[in-house]
Order: C-alpha cells, then sequence, then structure tokens
C-alpha cells in the first residue's frame, strides 16, 4: 500500500502543515473514514437495515513554552477546506488556554516505527464478497437455527450481520506517516428461552473476522445461541456462602482484562490502581502470565485445508503515538513486569513507552493494550468443575462494582450450581465478591481452553474463596 | 409538575440548518420523496449539528483542552415493522439524496405514501441557548481551577485532583413525511471532580459532578465547584476508613436523588415500547397489575426547565411530556416512539431518542424518577434493625429479559439498630425489577433529582438522562459484600 496517496493521508498532512504555518511546535493529526453495512432480523423477519459511511479528522497540536508545551485538540466531520481551517484554527486558539506540561509532546523522532501492513492482514480485499441479501440470510439462518433447537424456545431478540471496513491514517510534524485499512464482519443470534414458569432468559453467541472465509457456521452459532439460553431456565437464588467460583472463557476474559487495567500507566502514575508502586513485585499467583500483544497475527485452517493469515482483532501496525506494536508479558509468573505505557505515561513514570498509545479522533490518547491473553493451563473445563465440591460456574456477569484502586470487586452474577464435581441447577439474582489482590492469588486452576474469539483470550479459572451473596 | 418558561426569548432555531448549512424545505421533500420511492410508509430526516468542548485540569495543570464538531443527517424509512436507515457527514443535497435512495430500500414497490406539509411542532423553551466564546472559555477555567483547589483544601489526604467541564451545544432539525417539523438547540454541560485520597494504609477515590441543560451561571449558584469538590473529597476520604459491605438480603435504605438509578434498571427499561412490543421484556402483558407496592408512584417527566434528561422535542420531532409509569403500584404505562405506538396502537409518549445522527431512534427515558411519600427520612432509617443505607451509587445495569439488574453503591453505611453506623466499602445491589419494588415499605417526603450526571446507554447508544427518588426502604434486597 501507498501510504502517501490517498486523500484522507492528504488531508492529514495538510492540517498538520498548516498548524505548524500557524506556529504549533509540533502536530498531530490522525483521520478516519468506515463503511458499515448492519442488519437486524427477528422472527425470521429484516427488522432493520443500516448502509452507510463517515469520515473525520482529530488535530493535536503543541506549543514549547518555557519548561515545557502547551497542547490542545481538536476533531471535526466537516472535511472542507474550510472545516480544516476551523480545525486548525480552534487547535491553535484553545493550546494557549492550557498550561504549561513538561511532560507534554510528541514523541522522539527515534521512538517511531510501524510494522509491516500487509503483513498483518488487517484487511480482506473479500471482505464484500458475500451480497447483502445473502448477509441478511446469514443472520436469518443464525436465528431460525436457534429457534429450531427446543420448543422452550419461541421467542427472540433478533440476529444480526454486521460488515465494516475502515481506513486508518496518522501523520505529525516529527516525520511519521502511517496508515492502514482493517475490514470486519461477524454475526450473532439472541433467542430466548422461556419455562412453564413464565420466566424467560436470553442467550446470545457469536462469530467473527476480518473475511467472510473465516467465519463459523451460522446453524452452529445459532444452536450454541440457544443452548446458552436453555441453560439457564429453572433458575434459583442460593444462600449466601463463601465457596469457590469457576469462570469459564466469555467470563474470565473480563475478569483477567482486570489485571491489565491496574498496570495501566495512567492510573499508576496517578496512584488510582492498586498496583502502584508494585512493578517487579509479586502481584498474583505463580501461575498466572498475561500478555498484551498488539502484533498477532493468527494461522487459520480453511475447510479445504489450506492455512489463511488474518491479523488480530487488537492487532495495528503502530499505536496512537505513532509507535510500533509490540508483545509485552505484563505478568511473568505473578510478577508486574511492565506496566502498559503510552508517551506521556512513560515520561511521567521516568520509563519508556512500550507503544499502548490508544488514540481515538478526539482527544489525547489514552492507554490500550492491542490482543491479551492469559496463558493456559493443563486442566480441561471438566476436570476443574470435577475438583469442586460446592461451589458456582458462572455464566454471566453485571455490573459496574470492581474498584481498581482498592481491588474490590462485587458483581451480579447468573450462573450453575456445581455440587460434588457436577453442574446442576442454574442460579440468578446472587452477587460474587471479594478483593482482585487476593483472587488473583487464589486461582486454583487453568484451563487449556485457550481460544481467540476478539481481542483478549482467557481460558477456565477456577478461584477459591469468593463470597457469593444470595438468600 | 408545572409547565415553566423561564426562557422567554423566542428562538428560531431552524434558522442555522437554513441559512448557514443551506437546507431549504424544498429539498428537504425532494429527499423525503426519494426515501419514499419504493413504497415505505413513513419516512424522516433528522439533522444534526453538534459542538462541544471539554476542558481538563490534572495535577494543577490545565492538561486538556479540546473542541468537536460533528455534523450529519440520518434518514429513515418505515415499511411496516421494517427500518430502512442510511446517514450522511456530507449535507450536499446530491449526498443527503443518496442517502435517502439507500434507506429506501428496505421497502420494495411502487411510493404509496404521500408527503403532507409540514407542520412545525410547538415547542416549549426549557433550556437556554449559549453558544461557546472566548469569554467563555476563561470562566470555564476559572470554574475547574476553584475545583481544584477546593479539593486539596478539604484534606491533606487528598493527593490527586482531576476537574473538569464539558459542554456541547446540539441542534437538530427534524422533517418526516407526516408533516412533522421540529427543531431545537440543546446546551448540555457537566463538572466534574475526581480525587484520590491516601493515608498510612489505604488508597481510596471519590468523584462527584453536576450540570444539565444549563448555562455556566448555573455553578454560580448551590452547585458551585466548591461543592463538587467538597464531595469527591469527602467521599474519598470517607472510603480510607470504610469497612466490608455486608453480604446477603437485608433491609436497605436509599438515599434521595441519585439512588432513583435503582427506578432506572428496576422498571425504567423494561417499560420501554420497543422490548414490550417483541415481548422480550420482563414487564411484557404486565399493565394494570401490581409490580411494586402501592407506596410507589414513577414517572418519567421529559419536561423539567434545565434538567439533563429534559428535551423540547424528542427526536422524533414530537414534544415530550410527563409520562406515569407507576401509580400506586400499578404499572399504567409504557414509553412509545413513533414506530411503537402505531405498531401497539398507543399514544406516542414522546420518548424518541437517538444518540447521534448515525443511529436510530428508539424508546428511551428522559427524566425517571419516584414521586414523594409521607415517611420521614430520619423514621425510615431508625426503622431498621440491621440494614445498609446508600446513599450514592456508581452505574447500573439490567437485562431487560428477566428483569435481573444491579447498581454499585459508592458510598454506603451499616445501620445498626436504627443508627447510621461505619462507612463500608462499595457493594453491588441485586434484584428482579417487576419484584423488588414490592418490598418498599416506606417511602420519604424528601424528593430530590439526582445533579446531572447521568448517561444511559442502549444498544450501543449514549443519551444524557436524569433520575431520582425520595428516601426509600426496602424491606429485603441482595446485597453483595463480603462480610457475614
Amino acid at each position: 500500500m501507498n501510504t502517501a496517496q490517498t486523500e484522507l493521508t492528504d488531508l492529514a498532512a495538510q492540517a498538520v502543515e498548516m498548524a505548524r504555518r500557524a506556529g504549533a511546535t509540533d502536530a498531530e493529526a490522525v483521520a478516519f473514514e468506515g463503511d458499515e453495512f448492519s442488519v437486524h432480523v427477528r422472527m425470521g423477519e429484516v427488522d432493520e437495515l443500516t448502509e452507510s459511511g463517515s469520515r473525520a479528522i482529530g488535530l493535536r497540536v503543541f506549543f514549547a513554552a518555557e519548561g515545557g508545551q502547551r497542547t490542545a485538540n481538536t476533531s471535526s466531520s466537516e472535511l472542507s477546506q474550510d472545516g480544516i481551517a476551523r480545525l486548525v484554527s480552534g487547535a491553535v486558539e484553545l493550546a494557549k488556554v492550557t498550561g504549561v506540561d513538561p511532560f507534554a509532546g510528541l514523541p522522539e523522532r527515534e521512538a517511531f516505527g510501524s510494522l509491516a501492513v500487509d503483513e498483518l492482514a488487517l484487511y480482506f480485499e473479500d471482505i464484500d464478497s458475500v451480497p447483502p441479501q445473502e448477509r441478511i440470510e446469514i443472520a436469518k439462518r443464525c436465528e431460525a437455527a436457534a429457534m429450531a433447537v427446543d420448543t422452550r424456545i419461541q421467542n427472540s431478540r433478533g440476529a444480526g450481520f454486521d460488515l465494516s471496513t475502515s481506513r486508518r491514517v496518522m501523520v505529525n510534524s516529527r516525520g511519521f506517516a502511517g496508515e492502514y485499512r482493517r475490514s470486519y464482519c461477524g454475526f450473532s443470534a439472541t433467542p430466548i428461552a422461556q419455562d412453564a414458569s413464565g420466566t424467560m432468559q436470553t442467550g446470545s453467541w457469536y462469530s467473527s473476522a476480518r473475511t467472510p472465509r473465516l467465519l463459523e457456521s451460522p446453524e452452529e452459532i445459532g444452536r450454541i445461541a440457544a443452548q446458552r439460553a436453555l441453560r439457564k431456565l429453572g433458575a434459583r437464588r442460593v444462600p449466601t456462602c463463601q465457596c469457590t467460583v469457576v469462570f469459564p472463557p466469555d467470563v474470565s476474559r473480563g475478569l483477567m482484562a482486570n489485571l491489565l487495567h491496574a498496570a495501566d500507566g495512567d492510573a499508576i502514575y496517578r496512584n488510582a490502581s492498586m498496583f502502584a508502586g508494585k512493578l517487579g513485585e509479586q502481584v498474583a499467583g505463580e501461575n498466572i502470565t498475561l500478555v498484551d500483544d498488539g502484533t498477532m497475527v493468527f494461522d487459520h485452517v480453511l475447510p479445504d485445508g489450506s492455512t489463511l493469515r488474518a491479523g488480530g482483532f487488537g492487532t495495528s501496525p503502530f499505536d496512537g503515538d505513532g509507535l510500533a506494536t509490540r508483545r509485552t508479558v505484563v505478568v511473568e509468573r505473578g510478577v508486574l513486569k511492565e506496566l502498559l505505557l503510552n508517551t506521556y505515561t512513560g515520561r511521567k513514570l521516568n520509563m519508556k513507552s512500550n507503544g499502548k498509545a490508544a488514540r481515538g479522533l478526539a482527544g489525547a490518547p489514552g492507554i490500550g493494550g492491542g490482543n491479551y491473553f492469559l496463558e493456559p493451563g493443563e486442566l480441561t473445563q471438566e476436570q476443574i468443575v470435577g475438583d469442586v465440591k460446592r461451589g458456582l460456574y458462572v455464566l454471566s456477569t453485571m455490573g459496574f462494582g470492581v474498584n481498581l484502586v482498592t481491588g474490590d470487586y462485587s458483581q451480579g452474577a447468573s450462573g450453575l450450581w456445581i455440587e460434588d464435581g457436577e453442574l446442576t441447577h442454574a442460579v440468578e439474582e446472587i452477587t460474587i465478591a471479594g478483593n482482585l489482590k487476593e483472587m488473583f492469588r487464589n486461582v486454583s486452576a487453568i484451563g487449556n481452553d485457550l481460544e481467540f474469539r476478539g481481542a483478549g483470550a482467557v481460558p477456565t479459572v477456577r478461584i477459591e474463596g469468593m463470597t457469593v451473596a444470595g438468600s | 409538575m408545572a409547565e415553566l418558561n423561564p426562557f422567554a426569548i423566542p428562538y428560531d432555531h431552524k434558522r442555522y440548518f437554513f441559512e448557514t448549512l443551506g437546507l431549504s424545505e424544498r429539498l428537504l421533500e425532494r429527499c423525503l420523496g426519494e426515501a419514499l420511492s419504493a413504497g415505505g410508509d413513513f419516512a424522516d430526516l433528522y439533522f444534526e449539528a453538534v459542538t462541544s468542548t471539554s476542558l481538563g485540569m490534572d495535577e494543577g495543570i490545565v492538561k486538556t483542552a479540546a473542541q468537536g464538531v460533528s455534523v450529519g443527517c440520518g434518514v429513515r424509512v418505515l415499511s411496516g415493522e421494517r427500518t430502512g436507515f442510511a446517514y450522511t457527514d456530507d449535507l450536499s443535497a446530491e449526498r443527503l439524496l443518496k442517502a435517502a435512495r439507500t434507506a429506501a430500500l428496505i421497502a420494495s414497490g411502487p411510493q404509496t405514501t404521500r408527503i403532507a406539509g409540514f407542520q412545525q411542532t410547538h415547542t416549549p423553551q426549557l433550556y437556554p441557548i449559549a453558544g461557546s466564546s472566548d469569554a467563555e472559555i476563561s470562566a470555564k477555567l476559572e470554574l475547574i481551577a476553584r475545583a481544584d483547589r477546593a479539593a486539596r483544601a478539604f484534606d491533606p489526604r487528598i493527593v490527586q485532583v482531576r476537574a473538569g467541564l464539558s459542554d456541547e451545544l446540539r441542534r437538530i432539525l427534524v422533517a418526516a413525511s407526516d408533516g412533522t417539523f421540529a427543531s431545537d438547540t440543546q446546551p448540555l454541560a457537566r463538572l466534574n471532580v475526581a480525587v484520590i485520597a491516601k493515608d498510612e494504609h489505604n488508597t481510596a477515590r471519590g468523584s462527584s459532578g453536576g450540570g444539565g441543560r444549563v448555562t455556566l451561571d448555573f455553578f454560580t449558584g448551590s452547585k458551585s465547584p466548591e461543592h463538587f469538590a467538597a464531595e469527591a473529597a469527602r467521599t474519598a476520604v470517607l472510603q480510607l476508613g470504610a469497612v466490608a459491605a455486608p453480604a446477603g438480603e437485608m433491609e436497605v435504605v436509599l438515599g434521595p436523588g441519585w439512588p432513583g438509578v435503582l427506578l432506572h434498571e428496576a422498571v425504567g427499561h423494561g417499560l420501554e415500547a420497543d422490548f414490550n412490543r417483541k415481548k422480550t421484556s420482563a414487564f411484557a402483558g404486565l399493565i394494570g397489575q401490581q409490580v411494586a407496592s402501592s407506596k410507589v408512584t414513577v414517572v418519567d417527566n421529559g419536561r423539567m426547565p434545565g434538567r439533563r434528561g429534559s428535551l423540547n422535542v424528542d427526536d422524533e420531532g414530537n414534544p415530550t411530556q410527563e409520562t406515569v409509569l407507576i401509580e400506586n403500584g400499578i404499572l399504567r404505562g409504557y414509553l412509545s416512539d413513533k414506530l411503537s405506538a402505531r405498531l401497539m396502537n398507543m399514544p406516542n409518549t414522546g420518548s424518541g431518542r437517538r444518540e447521534s445522527y448515525q443511529a436510530i431512534p428508539m424508546p428511551r427515558m428522559t427524566n425517571t424518577y419516584m414521586l414523594a411519600g409521607e415517611d420521614d427520612p430520619g423514621d425510615i432509617i431508625r426503622s431498621v434493625k440491621r440494614g445498609l443505607y446508600a446513599v450514592n451509587f456508581g452505574g447500573g445495569q439490567v437485562d431487560i429479559t428477566n428483569g435481573k439488574f444491579v447498581f454499585s453503591a459508592s458510598e454506603a453505611y451499616l445501620i445498626e439498630d436504627g443508627k447510621v453506623t461505619a462507612p463500608v466499602k462499595g457493594a453491588t445491589l441485586i434484584g428482579n425489577g417487576p419484584e423488588s419494588l414490592k418490598y418498599v415499605s416506606m417511602v420519604g417526603n424528601d424528593l430530590a433529582l439526582d445533579e446531572g450526571i447521568g448517561t444511559c446507554g442502549k444498544n450501543g447508544q449514549s443519551v444524557p438522562v436524569g433520575v431520582g427518588m425520595p428516601t426509600v426502604k426496602l424491606d429485603r434486597m441482595t446485597v453483595g459484600g463480603t462480610a457475614r
């Protein structure tokens, strides 16, 4: 791909140049264009169909001053010449009111970098190869398969198929220019199961990929969604107790992501994380190794036996500051080895960025990783459950009861009750609580079931000594 | 609630779109014609222009200053129960007509619906109109600087302070094939303070904020930067000494104001008409039935002057209203938009809202609150032998279909023998929407609305909302702490 040729790169370069001419010491522009197709079907009929595209640009300017730099951001969906002029003048004016920050500024020239875009396989030309009518059919097939599983499924929240392509560009005044495209397609279904008591339960499942060639069977996804709804039926509450809790992959992924959130350099320098001051220390059990990796490309085996390489959903050639993405072992055998740092938080902590800047169009870069995973263990999920005398197998968690400053964790949950190593009845309207600092040390088993269905992947995890609150 | 009109100057909201962005009635009619060219039975155009500013002070330095501009149009076509939708950020006639043609394809056939002559919706003026100006920027900087100073001065244990002020001006114009023609200019401002407190043993966070559809004058009265700063700092310092929250079912007293998020999650979402039309809500089919104690009356009111959830018109161009959801414990009605009102043959409550021109409207809440009762708040506390007194919350969440909802307390205390005692750590409370409010046994006389911080998410779309409640006692609710 020749990055200098697209109109989007020209617009970004123009904004940077205009900002420099207006007196900015440095400037950086990011621009985005995307097209989306989205269809939602319900009970076999099309419910909503959206097809559109949009473009927008964001600008950051820096003005050198005694003791540091001033900075400001603007963003706009108006890409006309007048629109760009307003974007630039707005940023330049706004920068006058900000304070001088000794740590603000673009990265040093030698820090910039990008992985080879073509090798990351983030965009597939055949993304549009499935015509719109067939996308609608896939959603309908997925929903129909879910509803055919059991007579207790007579209603549905619907099924959808989404497809999008996007192009992202970044240009700055220190010589960095990068651009990449991404493609995405996916579908999902959410049937509703209802038992004789009248209680309804939803179950959802999905498949997503960078090319339609890698999508799973709509019928298979529909059947899994149905099972996920059916197994919640007959749920009751359990008495408040202390017990073992098993988190299967779709739930453990969110739980273990808290290790990354707590290692966020921004939270660390503000003392807003339980990991502040803990770099190099044991923060989890020796069985915990967590990796953040923005470079992952996966080999997929196609039905005909051939292999197709496709970039992960968290893969990108460069981060929001224009640094090459990389693989970072954040926690190794329970020791906090690295923080997630962008350029700004790196300077604040007197360390170097490890390429974890996340940049939207508006505002300064924050922290965001790429793909992440917990190193898998040896056990099957059956073995992990089989060892539990009494406990909870979590099906879903709800709420915002995670405090990364203290580690306090309290979430609503539904699940299956475990008695003597067997999954018994469904459970709902309970909470699970503990403290993450202890929970990460009390992981008593890790599964071998690591599978990437999104940017993050975590196998089944079993944690001892949590509090379940119920009746 | 009485209808007030404190902002008496009439304002022509549509001028911006016609004069600055070059729209004309003729063009709108052409686009609607194109949208219905394949046989849809309704079409609307939603133009939106948003300018937003945010300023942030962090570690005593104004570190962030950002401005954004977003302009675009969404074209929607309804055909029976089907919705076709397209949007564009380019308002040229060519691109608008292309979007209309794309949305039109949801239907297939000859044009059958005629476009009615535009009838301008009469709108109240529930909020002032203010644009950003340079003079305002310095006034905003002063506000966040005051918040920063006040939080630091509150207690030496406050080690980190972030103060921010975000505001936006959203202009909308809606034109529909049924003759709806409405426009509005909607301000929204919010001041936030977030702090970290630290002592030799513990670290804790605290945050506070407020605002509404207001000008900066709002922050010169009792809702001053110092008020929010003190509130954030007080919460953080209090949390330094918090003990573990209890676990299990117990009596729970919710304080007035923001704890009304209970209503938003427990009943509000479940009463949005789209879920009930599809019978996917735990409240489906319960109209006329007892879903709460007879002491409970809940309304959704989009017409409260200056409130964060208020709107002169909804995003489909209909006037907002006060809608009774639950009256003395009986379920009375749903929140509807044009599509659900038509398909369910029920009144339109003016609840059609959308995050932006890139999103399809759906029934949403505005300001949702429980009316005051007759109990003295002190008596309510005194009536509890052992329980939880929760006065402030973080977010909440609900599973519409099974009715289970959670909301997470950020400031709560134990009640022991009728007295408020130790502060406890944050904990999530969980309940079942159609059941939980049946356990409301006391309702205070101290109705309060929240400070103006709520943002509600549904199907990926965020909109500003308000909540409110008097002090309320629930005889049982499950508290998700760790202490026995």
